[in-house]
């Protein structure tokens, strides 16, 4: 039996410890998710404790068609579209930010000041447990939409079909956000490293 | 021909190439803009190492794991399941 129908199967039965379980598992990336398409916290956390009700009601009709992961995401961000402010989603995906500062490129468009090693300085902090938070707080800082592919696609490990279908993104729009996302953290991770030297 | 393979297809410059970066890792580029690509990276370390560092960003994203919940939420969701325990018999 695959982890999904198993844990289904324990969900309808009563093991309220898987219940638990899934909770603490998904419990924190839906806040994060929520906080983006919502005005406050507090918001969020309401829209994250409906969607905990919803899912419940849901648990029995629920037939297995999407993973029960990409199933909690659609319910959520369904509700945290409804409840949040419609005009902020009309910002254009498209946003004009270059990958990298044009600053760092000559006129013949090569590097001028080229990308500065750091992957294992990263490594080591990551090891000692001291750039997880870090990591938590740049994502937190992306623009909503950027945020919200990258929590889906790197932080939870969402295929793109998946983004795709939670989101209500075409795949193209899909890859200029989570392009966009990366581009910034792999930034703010060198300038993070830069500063220690 | 060479000459005008080159007029068709221009050689990439790296304020190009790392714009190209995630439909690379996404396996969206074409056959013949992927093989331009690497062609690029064959000749260009800057451009390596960058390319090293947004696979590294991504490995690390994936790394962060959820906090965990205070004792009082995991009462608070133990109820919740409960109460919609009982309400379902």
């Amino acid at each position: 039996m695959d982890p999904d129908s198993e844990l289904l199967l324990r969900l309808r039965s009563g093991d309220e410890r898987a219940f638990v379980s899934l909770v603490e598992r998904y419990h924190e990336p839906m806040l994060q998710l929520a906080a983006s398409f919502v005005p406050s916290r507090a918001v969020a956390e309401e829209v994250v404790q409906d969607t905990w009700l919803a899912v419940l009601r849901g648990l029995e009709n629920f037939e297995g068609r999407s993973s029960l992961k990409t199933w909690l995401f659609r319910i959520l961000v369904n509700r945290a579209r409804t409840t949040g402010s419609k005009e902020q989603r009309s910002v254009p995906v498209a946003d004009p930010e270059p990958a990298v500062d044009p600053a760092r490129f000559g006129g013949d468009g090569g590097w001028a000041d080229p990308p500065e090693h750091w992957i294992e300085a990263a490594e080591g902090r990551m090891e000692a447990g001291k750039l997880a938070d870090r990591i938590r707080a740049w994502i937190g800082e992306l623009p909503a939409r950027q945020r919200e592919v990258v929590l889906l696609r790197d932080v939870e490990g969402m295929s793109s079909e998946e983004v795709c279908a939670v989101l209500a993104l075409t795949e193209g729009n899909q890859r200029v956000l989570l392009h966009r996302g990366r581009s910034r953290l792999r930034q703010l991770f060198e300038g993070e490293f830069r500063e220690v030297r | 021909m060479r000459l005008l393979a080159r007029l068709r297809n221009p050689d990439l410059v790296c304020q190009q190439a790392v714009e190209l970066v995630t439909d690379y890792l996404e396996g969206s580029l074409s056959r013949s803009a992927r093989r331009r690509f690497e062609a690029h990276l064959a000749g260009c370390p800057h451009c390596t190492e960058y390319l090293a560092q947004m696979r590294e960003t991504i490995r690390l994203t994936g790394r962060i794991e959820p906090e965990d919940l205070t004792p009082q939420m995991r009462d608070e969701f133990t109820d919740l399941y409960r109460r919609w325990r009982s309400d379902q018999q």
